[in-house]
């Protein structure tokens, strides 16, 4: 029997089970009216089929934690609206682009990630931490004016962007946070 | 750790709304000097919070840091201090969201020989000398039972329920408070009464308003609860309730208790939160764009 979690371990990322469902919290806020005892609301996104709804927690409320296996396992490519995994036997599974969300453009070929099953199914993939992602467009970076705008957009996936310091230019290579989804560092060329 | 060329790119990006910021901290400390009251600082670090039943304090070694200046304040308010106002950090433990953080600045002022209506002059005329605002009329004052009759269809001072006020305050009646002007909202059900006191004459409602800016909470504000008596039993009732609830149970401070029982004014007070009035007055929507450094999870 897998623990529950109360309303003030709520936070954006944590994966909770609603009638059987296992869904992600995208969205949380805390909103305490007046003097009156604590609301928090969430985002709920189901790992299912990727749709979301609002709802409201009080303090004493609780949800719980799925019962989640992990595997490790290989991106292997996408088809329309999915992505295929596989494992090392060659079994393949497949998520919807909708449940992936902004993790599907931090995908790359071969890229090794811990795929997560509900019951059999497979819902939801971590991805390693750092990802590496050759920068595919970006405006010349403006020299000599640091003191404002010191960042700008580079296209890191089709016309998926992320905002990187200026001294990046086309062509390099740059590692990218998964947990936040954003520019970590450069990657400099041997 | 996030990358620093990011961290350095979301600071600089905040300079226009901390020069907005400080211009609104030097606004209200002239607002103040003019008015004749008198700037105190009073400690952060208490040996015990105030009690409410629903704020809880961070515990900073074997004491605790303050929820709210209100207890230190009204002890000067009994000494003869009868125009006082103070700006500093307050911490909440466990309050984050877009318009919560557990450590955030708080305006509280008092005055001695008033009531909450002095001190909804006072805001009317402090907020004035925002021109953002416009403020061309004077600000609406909405009762919580007219509110609640018309936006949630029940009276929450004939029948009190705490879930379903504070649950239908949140989805109907704010989201309803008027847009293009602040609005007081006031004469709060007794049960709600926090530390006001009750009004002379109708037993079921207690003077106290609050100030909502766009239907953001921005201050609230009693006709300060004066009686001694009273006063120990609200706390003791709110340590029953914390108790039961499970919530951490402060002692009383009794510091306080004695200074009422030798005797304070009739008073008017207000605490306003600074971070949420810049957060309106650069119509943004989240805190993050408007504190410099926040904590993260």
């Amino acid at each position: 029997m897998a623990a529950d979690y109360t309303a003030s371990d709520f936070r954006k990322g944590l994966r909770v089970e609603v009638d059987g469902v296992p869904y992600v919290i995208t969205e949380f806020n805390f909103v305490k009216p007046g003097k009156g005892a604590a609301i928090y609301t969430c985002r709920l996104k189901s790992l299912i089929d990727g749709n979301t709804y609002v709802r409201n927690f009080r303090s004493n409320d609780t949800l719980k934690k799925p019962d989640l296996e992990e595997r490790t396992m290989r991106y292997s490519h996408k088809e329309t609206d999915h992505f295929i995994f596989m494992d090392e036997n060659f079994e393949q599974f497949t998520l919807l682009d909708k449940v992936l969300g902004d993790n599907q453009y931090f995908l790359f070929e071969d890229c090794e990630v811990r795929v997560l099953y509900h019951n059999g199914q497979a819902v939801d993939i971590t991805l390693p931490t750092f990802i590496d992602k050759v920068v595919l467009e970006t405006e010349p970076g403006a020299r000599g004016n640091t003191a404002t705008n010191t960042l700008k957009p580079a296209k890191i996936n089709g016309d998926f962007e992320i905002m990187v310091p200026l001294f990046i230019n086309q062509g390099d290579t740059i590692k990218i946070d998964t947990r936040t989804g954003e520019y970590a560092d450069r990657v400099l060329k041997k | 750790m996030r990358s620093p060329h990011l961290e350095r790119a979301r600071l600089q990006g905040l300079k226009p709304v901390l020069q907005l910021r400080s211009r609104i901290l030097s606004v209200i400390r002239e607002w103040f000097s003019r008015q004749d009251f008198i700037e105190v600082e009073t400690p952060v670090r208490l040996p015990t919070p105030a009690l409410e039943l629903h704020i809880d304090a961070e515990p900073s070694g074997s004491a605790f840091l303050r929820t709210s200046p209100e207890l230190h304040m009204k002890r000067l308010l009994a000494a003869g201090y009868d125009r006082i106002f103070q700006i500093g950090p307050c911490f909440r433990k466990g309050e984050r969201g877009d318009r919560h953080n557990p450590e955030y600045t708080m305006l509280e002022w008092y005055r001695a020989s008033a009531d909450y209506t002095d001190i909804m002059a006072d805001t009317e005329s402090l907020l004035r000398q925002f021109e953002i605002l416009n403020l061309k009329s004077d600000i609406p004052r909405l009762t919580v039972e007219e509110l609640f009759l018309k936006h949630a269809g029940w009276n929450p001072v004939e029948a009190y329920d705490a879930e379903r006020f504070e649950h239908d305050l949140v989805s109907k009646v704010e989201p309803a408070l008027p847009r293009d002007t602040p609005a007081f909202v006031m004469d709060y059900p007794t049960p709600a009464a926090a530390l006001s006191r009750r009004k002379p004459g109708r037993d079921t409602v207690a003077e106290r308003f609050e100030l909502y800016i766009n239907g953001v909470e921005i201050a609230n504000a009693f006709s300060e609860l004066t009686d001694p008596v009273e006063q120990r039993q609200r706390f003791e009732t709110w340590a029953h309730e914390r108790k039961a609830l499970g919530a951490p149970v402060y002692p009383l401070d009794e510091d306080f208790l004695a200074a009422l029982e030798l005797g304070m004014p009739p008073s008017g007070g207000i605490a306003l939160g600074i971070d949420r009035l810049v957060m309106v007055l650069a119509g943004a929507k989240s805190l993050d764009e408007v504190m410099a450094f926040r904590e993260r999870d």
